[in-house]
């Protein structure tokens, strides 16, 4: 829906994504929600309420949490991206994501990726989190099912395995 | 949104010189966290955006033993995780701690948001409170606002036309002072119903000798409240009730919807303004 609409000269921007460099034309107006999902192909970061509320899009933009929505693409010229699919490495699920598989931190599954994102954003200024931080930690994201008590969960399990 | 055309100038200097070039077809992007939502709203529809998000030199925080200085690229989180600011102005990071949530906080400037001067949005009774100074540049060169003389109404400011906020000078408060920031969120979206900043200066009696009180949330445009302060100027911790009823006093305009009345609005606002100068008043002595 996007390249069909006139407008906007075309902007070059360099991004690396989960470790791998691109390159890509997008016009001015492109969120990078949706230059992650629709250029780049990774959908594992969602479009929930687009206003900057829910949190469902954030991702890691140079080592910090942001509502991808709410960014340009072609603000993130020049930046590294962390995005869900980043997280796991040879295979193996990141600590925080394994604790939500454990904790039961899940059902949809719809706000996780951004959930996690901000745990792990709160993980890596806290490692040691309060169960108060955690709420506070993830304040910017909301989850309809869970009632956040196994988010939560998940969050603390993650702490105690990373600073094992 | 609606298409535009984009700069991202590297220096001060090529920005403002795009700022002159495109005059009002401009809007200026800082960390996005209000142009961005109203744009996709179409309540903004720029032909061009320059985005100051390349220019390093305005994300600088200092404080400093006379004056703690903001760049207005620094973002919300730049100054709530400073390691020199809660011993020199608490007020500040305790304003920053309180907006949106983390991921705002990591991308939202400072000087974005006093740009955009959103009635509801906290920096600006912080910034009142603590009698920041504005610089602006502009086509004729640089000059500085007081926060008193730079929120002018509804989402408007004293910037002109081809002006850029660039950064926030506070002046070191004093050994004996303190300031706290106390808000009602809305609880969807954070953004204060009613927000009170206070800081106050205390003398050797313990009594208040200096104080100033910002409000927001509360008005289409945040204010100094100086009844309040005239009412408690030289009086001590006893006095705060009696002039924290005064905090809504001489409001022409209120804000009002289906969130809160403006009835409740002013009640909030005498309400916090007691939590916020008992806290300010504890931290000073």
């Amino acid at each position: 829906m996007y390249s069909s609409h006139k407008g906007g000269a075309l902007v070059k921007i360099e991004v690396t994504i989960n470790g791998e460099h691109q390159s890509h034309e997008v016009e001015p107006r492109m969120l990078l929600v949706h230059f992650l999902r629709e250029v780049v192909g990774l959908t594992g970061t969602h479009v929930g309420c687009e206003t900057s509320l829910c949190g469902a899009c954030s991702v890691m933009l140079n080592g910090e949490a942001v509502k991808a929505c709410t960014v340009l693409a072609v603000q993130a010229h020049g930046a590294d991206i962390t995005t869900i699919e980043g997280l796991a490495q040879n295979g193996e699920l990141h600590p925080i994501q394994e604790g939500f598989w454990e904790c039961h931190g899940l059902q949809c599954g719809f706000c996780t990726p951004g959930m996690i994102i901000a745990a792990h954003q709160l993980l890596e200024r806290h490692p040691k989190p309060s169960e108060a931080d955690i709420r506070r930690g993830i304040e910017g994201n909301l989850c309809r099912c869970t009632g956040y008590q196994h988010i939560v969960d998940a969050v603390q399990y993650a702490a105690a395995k990373m600073t094992a | 949104m609606i298409p535009f055309d984009y700069h991202a100038p590297k220096t001060l200097q090529k920005a403002m010189r795009l700022v002159r070039e495109h005059g009002d077809d401009a809007s200026v992007l800082a960390g996005g966290h209000s142009l961005i939502p109203l744009m996709k709203l179409r309540f903004a529809a720029p032909a061009v955006v320059i985005d100051l998000g390349g220019i390093g030199g305005l994300k600088k925080v200092t404080a400093g033993h006379e004056t703690i200085t903001i760049g207005a690229l620094a973002t919300h989180y730049a100054v709530e995780s400073h390691r020199l600011l809660p011993g020199k102005c608490r007020l500040l990071p305790e304003t920053a701690s309180e907006i949106g949530d983390v991921q705002v906080r990591n991308r939202g400037t400072v000087g974005g948001s006093i740009a955009h001067a959103d009635p509801a949005a906290d920096w600006p009774a912080a910034m009142l409170a603590l009698n920041a100074q504005f610089d602006i540049a502009g086509p004729s060169g640089e000059r500085a606002v007081a926060a008193s003389d730079f929120f002018v109404g509804l989402f408007t400011t004293a910037l002109q036309a081809g002006e850029v906020l660039t950064r926030i000078r506070i002046a070191t408060p004093p050994e004996n002072s303190g300031g706290a920031y106390v808000k009602m969120r809305q609880s969807a979206s954070g953004f204060a119903l009613a927000g009170v900043a206070a800081q106050v200066a205390l003398d050797s009696a313990g009594n208040c000798a200096s104080v100033a009180v910002g409000v927001t949330g509360v008005a289409s445009v945040a204010y100094r409240a100086h009844a309040v302060e005239d009412a408690l100027r030289g009086r001590g911790l006893d006095a705060i009730a009696e002039a924290a009823a005064h905090a809504a006093d001489g409001v022409e305009e209120f804000q009002e919807d289906h969130h809160a009345s403006a009835d409740y609005r002013a009640h909030l606002a005498r309400v916090f303004a007691q939590r916020a100068l008992t806290r300010a008043f504890e931290r000073a002595t």
